[in-house]
């Protein structure tokens, strides 16, 4: 890999929201050769070796914890993982003084994962490490808005020009935003659409088309992106049943039907099966919620690699 | 002691006064205004080039003491008082304990008159603990000094006991003022929601949260016929609300904060906890409807909710960051680059908005420059321009939105019953 005109080096990666296409694409082309370390028998790289990453999670976490885990191990950084549970964060440490203990013991780089909107942007202006934002409350989960990114370019050859529509609980989603910002910067016709409590007012500001149809949002799409629902916002009044969700705005065999033939079909995990998507749809061929997992890590092997060491080669010998 | 006030532009909206002058302060008292005033064995101060007005009264004002005393206490809040220009606050009663009984109004009276360096009126509780229950003894507080009830920071809840609190705080002639956001509508919610809400993910607090809460304590305040005041009005539902209301003959004045004047939502970008208030920072919409209600009348007074809190309150997510922050040392100044320098209103608009109304609103003394009246004035330089550093103030609160701001607008002396409390910036008592 030659040297590039755009570099992430030391940069924070907080949002997709501004970042350039040039800046997109590098990390999609890097995450591209990262694959291929994944499918390898022994995938251990020493491109990171001497780096040490903390993950730092505030919430519950399966896929991405352990993805970035082992997105740093791959190439070889030291990765230690803390979680609420587990820690000083229990006993009321605020988080800057949590994030300042980190950054007394010399670590490289600070992966996030926090429940409050903006926890990112605090981080950053705290830290000299680089901050990566593993999702912060429902503003942005950048890595997961790339690795869609990464999964539609592998299926489709391309975003521009496509129809990407994105179905749920929009209002409290950071997967949304991510997938909103990043997919336009490359030219994707963007569709939301989900029950009228669960949107946003006034989304429309971010470029998208608001539906509260699913049928109407899903004609012709080229992309249709599940979103998990949260059985609490039941609670809170927000929509009045799991059932009548699943029957109004749960992907199903018929409702995928009204995409193009050749629809993909993405979930951000972990799915309620029954409720958001119908299992037959999410086992189908169209489904690409296995390979989503796959291409999550290689995009994470990739912005580690691209924050920590910039435009250097990757050595990829093991 | 008498001090002489010589040659500035003294402007007195209470008697359309507004021309080059002397004003001669004795004995705690307005002794003279005229020109080329001769008096001997007197201290002068040349007040060319500066604008002499009856002291300036904010009177929506957290002194937070007792009891939260790392955020502000008297000492510090009334000195940020007199270094914004301010002779009179009027400070809300969420404090710990709460200020709902006659012996914690006599208190604060107390220790106000032995550490405070301006006037300060109590507001008490209107109801228990602001518990929204059970009515606070509002006739008690009320023989003890009060210059007004509230709940602020909570909207009272249930119509049946703000309907009763009109109907008793009004046979003692007691002003209700009202924090006025219905609360199920913003649970949860830390700014407003609109475009950049949507954006940033953060939950909003509607509107129209705060149209209905004023459309019902409004429509309580004409069921009953009691005195009512809003607080920080910050919708453009509200403005239109309260405009019909005075139409109607309703006995409603109401209040807006320089923060709300002259910012929008979009000051939140990049998550800054100096941006996060109750009621929320709005869309341009709203503000510019403000804008238009202050202009015209529906809204009376200027007030800047100071509401300041401790660094490390305020050094965290925004979600966890409480509400609020530093007003006194800013309001004037952002008042006077925002709406005075861009031609929208006059000085002697300005000095109405922030003396003589909130005067007659609350009933106190003050607020005019007549002779015989106290001796409470301040002098500002219109044109003089300085930065917002929020180290130097003198309140406990470091946050602000305005922080690192180039105003054009400053007090430069404060007087409180004739005696100097603040000299170019520094508060001398």
């Amino acid at each position: 890999m030659g040297k590039s005109p755009v570099s992430l080096k030391n940069k924070d990666i907080l949002q997709l929201q501004g970042m350039s296409e040039a800046q997109l694409r590098l990390i999609l082309d890097t995450a591209k050769e990262m694959k291929g370390i994944i499918d390898r028998d022994i995938k251990k790289v020493p491109t990171l070796r001497g780096k040490s990453i903390i993950n730092l999670f505030y919430e519950p976490s399966t896929r991405t914890r352990t993805s970035f885990e082992l997105a740093g191990k791959y190439l070889g950084a030291d990765v230690v993982n803390i979680t609420t549970s587990a820690s000083s964060i229990v006993k009321g440490e605020s988080l800057r003084d949590t994030l300042l203990t980190i950054e007394a013991m010399g670590v490289d780089a600070v992966v996030m994962r926090h429940e409050a909107e903006g926890s990112a942007h605090f981080a950053s202006q705290i830290l000299k490490p680089v901050v990566i934002n593993a999702g912060d409350g429902a503003h942005e989960h950048p890595t997961q808005g790339l690795l869609d990114m990464f999964t539609v370019l592998q299926y489709k050859q391309r975003i521009e020009g496509l129809k990407v529509v994105i179905v749920g609980d929009i209002l409290h989603s950071r997967v949304a935003r991510s997938d909103i910002w990043g997919m336009q910067t490359l030219g994707a016709e963007v569709h939301v659409a989900g029950p009228a409590p669960l949107l946003a007012r006034e989304m429309e500001v971010m470029g998208i088309t608001v539906h509260t149809s699913v049928e109407e949002a899903i004609q012709g799409a080229d992309v249709i992106n599940v979103l998990r629902i949260q059985k609490e916002r039941q609670g809170k009044g927000l929509f009045p049943s799991g059932r009548e969700y699943a029957r109004l705005f749960g992907i199903n065999a018929k409702r995928l039907k009204l995409a193009k033939p050749d629809a993909l079909l993405l979930h951000p995990g972990p799915m309620n099966r029954g409720l958001e998507i119908a299992p037959d749809v999410a086992y189908g061929d169209q489904s690409a919620i296995q390979e989503q997992v796959k291409n999550g890590l290689a995009i994470r092997m990739a912005i580690l690699y691209l924050v920590l060491m910039g435009g250097e080669d990757i050595e990829t010998t093991a | 002691m008498k001090l002489l006030l010589k040659n500035g532009r003294v402007i007195d909206p209470a008697s359309g006064l507004d021309a080059i002058a002397d004003i001669l302060l004795e004995g705690g008292r307005i002794a003279a205004v005229g020109e080329n005033l001769t008096v001997t064995d007197v201290d002068t101060v040349d007040c060319t080039g500066k604008v002499v007005a009856p002291g300036l009264i904010d009177m929506h004002v957290h002194l937070r003491d007792p009891g939260l005393e790392a955020k502000e206490d008297i000492a510090s809040g009334t000195r940020a008082a007199a270094a914004g220009g301010f002779t009179m606050v009027a400070c809300m009663a969420n404090t710990r304990p709460t200020v709902d009984s006659s012996i914690l109004v006599d208190g604060l009276r107390e220790r106000a008159r032995r550490e405070g360096v301006v006037r300060v009126g109590v507001i008490g509780a209107l109801s228990k603990g602001l518990e929204g229950k059970e009515l606070a003894e509002i006739g008690d507080m009320k023989l003890a000094g009060v210059v007004a009830i509230s709940d602020d920071g909570h909207h009272v809840t249930r119509a049946s006991l703000f309907k009763a609190g009109l109907e008793y705080a009004a046979m003692f002639d007691c002003l209700v003022i009202s924090h006025a956001e219905d609360e199920s509508l913003v649970d949860g919610g830390y700014m407003h929601e609109g475009a950049v809400s949507a954006i940033l993910g953060i939950p909003g607090r509607p509107s129209v949260a705060e149209d209905i809460a004023i459309s019902r304590d409004i429509m309580l305040a004409e069921y009953t016929n009691a005195p009512l005041h809003i607080a920080h009005v910050s919708s453009k539902g509200a403005v239109e609300i309260i405009r019909a209301a005075k139409r109607r003959g309703v006995k409603v004045t109401a209040e807006a904060t320089p923060h709300h004047l002259t910012l929008t939502d979009e000051a939140v970008y990049g998550y800054d906890t100096a941006t996060k208030v109750n009621p929320p920072l709005r869309s341009a919409d709203h503000m510019k409807a403000l804008r238009a209600g202050l202009k015209d009348g529906t809204i009376d007074v200027i007030a800047s909710d100071h509401a300041p809190h401790a660094y490390e309150e305020k050094d965290v997510e925004f979600r966890y960051a409480p509400s609020g922050f530093a007003g006194l040392e800013t309001s004037l100044g952002v008042i006077l680059t925002e709406l005075y320098h861009s031609g929208e209103f006059t000085l002697p608009e300005i000095i109405d908005l922030m003396s003589t109304r909130p005067a007659w609103v609350l009933g106190v003394d003050g607020g005019t420059l007549a002779v015989g009246a106290a001796a409470d004035v301040t002098v500002f330089d219109p044109d003089q321009e300085w930065t917002v550093d929020c180290d130097k103030f003198y309140t406990r609160g470091k946050a602000s939105p305005f922080a690192g701001r180039r105003l054009k607008g400053q007090a430069v002396m404060t007087v409180v019953e004739g005696n100097i409390v603040m000299r170019d910036g520094r508060v001398t008592v």
